[in-house]
């Protein structure tokens, strides 16, 4: 298995332009003001095609995390540990994530305070963040 | 349901290794363990109700099932909602029986998930394996942190879960892993998918595994004194994957559970042993308080102070469950509940009176809960 690959569509294509242009974005329903990731056609809360992208602040805190010492693909193996984070913007919309210079979870904790840091990684432009110092 | 439905027979292959053997061949010789058990004719079966299989999905498959046992049933269907999927299809089984659309339904399950593919539960998550989210423990483990960060839980309490479920497999001859796992042998085993740890992590078998269904008035006619009464069943879905759920901790199976007892028409306190979807340790934490057998945040203090054995507090998992019988999804926990509620098991509960079954998946998405009565 080599490193996955993001298929774009024409409802995520937006999302992935954005980081490449250095931002992070979510979509925003103009109808019921609702806001979310990932990428859908419809709002989930209501059902409107209606939606914009909007920039996020970039800023966040952790919902949970987890340490990987198993590689489940081959380009993983030089990686582990590693981990993955849920991480939830000041916005609302959620996602799955990294939290950069803490490989094995060192100093992490459920609702500390982050800031976005776009890396290039595998040719893309992603989504992580670091811990803001307090 | 209030017992107008019985489980009329069971049926299930050891659990483990079956190079070369086919998922649907696993099924025919657990499904021939359960017509025999039940004492009713293969040919008046007249519904058959398979869960898909995880490892290797299949299309027709509730027809390519009936093929190989040789029946033209009336209902034939496959159903996917995860490990949540066998007290579904008998929810589905029970509910065209009372409605005598149907009279006998088997209800089945095969796999090859160990000797033959498992990449579906080491999988890309989709578009955020590029993040490395790879698997379906690491949704489990994204949970356990939560448990260990909001209760401060000690690794202890996830351990008396596996030494339980173990010390339960070791003494069953069909489970797939006999070994007994010591407390400390847990803590010196290494994390997997931090903080989850190896025994945390249910096995990969292959096995097939039956029941059979049928109405109370029928089985009473064949003067089968084994039946065990269908008294309640509820489902409920959480379905949003695990980090856009608002809370990592309180879980729809919470509402499954609800209606599974008011149909039932008994207290939490009324349970005999809980047969709980271990497909890992935090699962049984979570499942025990989203079921209101304790408060939130305690099932792991009490089943390492008050045990999880047949004289402990909440006797758990007695034939090993997903940790030592068989990963299988789902349908050996109800075959054990059928088999306490008969005084057949391996590490047997005292009388029963009551037996409960969870039966959940995806990383938490579906819910079912099944309570049975006793035999008779």
């Amino acid at each position: 298995m080599s490193v996955p690959e993001i298929i774009e569509t024409a409802v995520s294509a937006p999302y992935w332009q954005a980081l490449a242009a250095g931002r992070l974005d979510f979509q925003y329903c103009r109808a019921c003001g609702h806001g979310w990731l990932p990428a859908r056609a419809q709002c989930p809360a209501c059902l409107s095609d209606d939606s914009e992208w909007r920039p996020a602040s970039g800023r966040g805190r952790i919902v949970s995390w987890v340490v990987y010492h198993k590689a489940y693909a081959p380009h993983l193996a030089e990686r582990v540990p590693y981990n993955v984070a849920v991480v939830e913007l000041v916005e609302g919309p959620r996602l799955m994530t990294n939290i950069v210079d803490r490989p094995d979870g060192q100093g992490l904790a459920v609702d500390a305070p982050l800031e976005l840091v776009i890396e290039t990684d595998f040719g893309r432009a992603l989504p992580r963040f670091r811990l803001v110092e307090a | 349901m209030q017992g107008k439905v019985v489980i009329a027979g069971v049926g299930n292959t050891p659990y483990g290794k079956h190079p070369g053997r086919d998922k649907i061949d696993l099924i025919v010789e657990a499904a021939r363990e359960a017509i025999g058990d039940a004492g009713i004719a293969k040919d008046e079966i007249d519904g058959v109700f398979v869960k898909i299989a995880n490892a290797s999905p299949t299309v027709l498959y509730g027809q390519k099932v009936s093929e190989a046992l040789g029946l033209q049933p009336a209902i034939g269907c496959a159903l996917d909602q995860g490990g949540a999927a066998n007290v579904g299809l008998m929810t589905y089984a029970a509910l065209a029986i009372e409605a005598g659309i149907i009279r006998n339904a088997l209800i089945c399950y095969g796999d090859t998930a160990r000797t033959g593919s498992h990449a579906v539960y080491h999988r890309p998550r989709g578009d955020d394996a590029i993040m490395g989210w790879y698997s379906t423990a690491a949704g489990y483990a994204m949970i356990h942190q939560a448990y260990c960060q909001r209760y401060a839980a000690r690794d202890e309490y996830f351990g008396a879960v596996a030494v339980a479920a173990r010390d339960h497999g070791a003494r069953n001859p069909k489970a797939q892993l006999r070994k007994p796992l010591t407390l400390d042998a847990y803590l010196a085993g290494p994390h997997v998918i931090a903080p989850m740890r190896r025994d945390d992590m249910c096995l990969l078998s292959d096995g097939g595994a039956a029941i059979l269904l049928t109405g109370a008035g029928e089985a009473k006619r064949r003067g089968n004194a084994r039946a065990v009464p269908i008294l309640g069943v509820g489902q409920a879905q959480e379905s949003w994957e695990v980090h856009l759920r608002p809370d990592l901790l309180s879980s729809r199976a919470a509402a499954s559970a609800e209606t599974a007892f008011r149909q039932a028409g008994i207290r939490r306190d009324e349970i005999s042993f809980a047969q709980l979807y271990d497909c890992f340790t935090v699962t049984v934490l979570q499942t025990i308080e989203d079921y209101g057998l304790t408060p939130r945040g305690q099932a792991g203090a009490k089943a390492l102070a008050e045990g999880l054995g047949v004289d402990g507090w909440l006797p758990f998992n007695t034939s090993g469950g997903l940790l030592s019988e068989s990963g299988t999804p789902g349908l050996q926990l109800i075959i054990e509940a059928a088999r306490q509620l008969r005084g057949e098991a391996h590490v047997q509960v005292k009388s029963p009176r009551y037996g409960l079954v969870s039966n959940q998946g995806g990383s938490m998405h579906t819910h079912a809960t099944l309570i049975l009565g006793a035999a008779g």
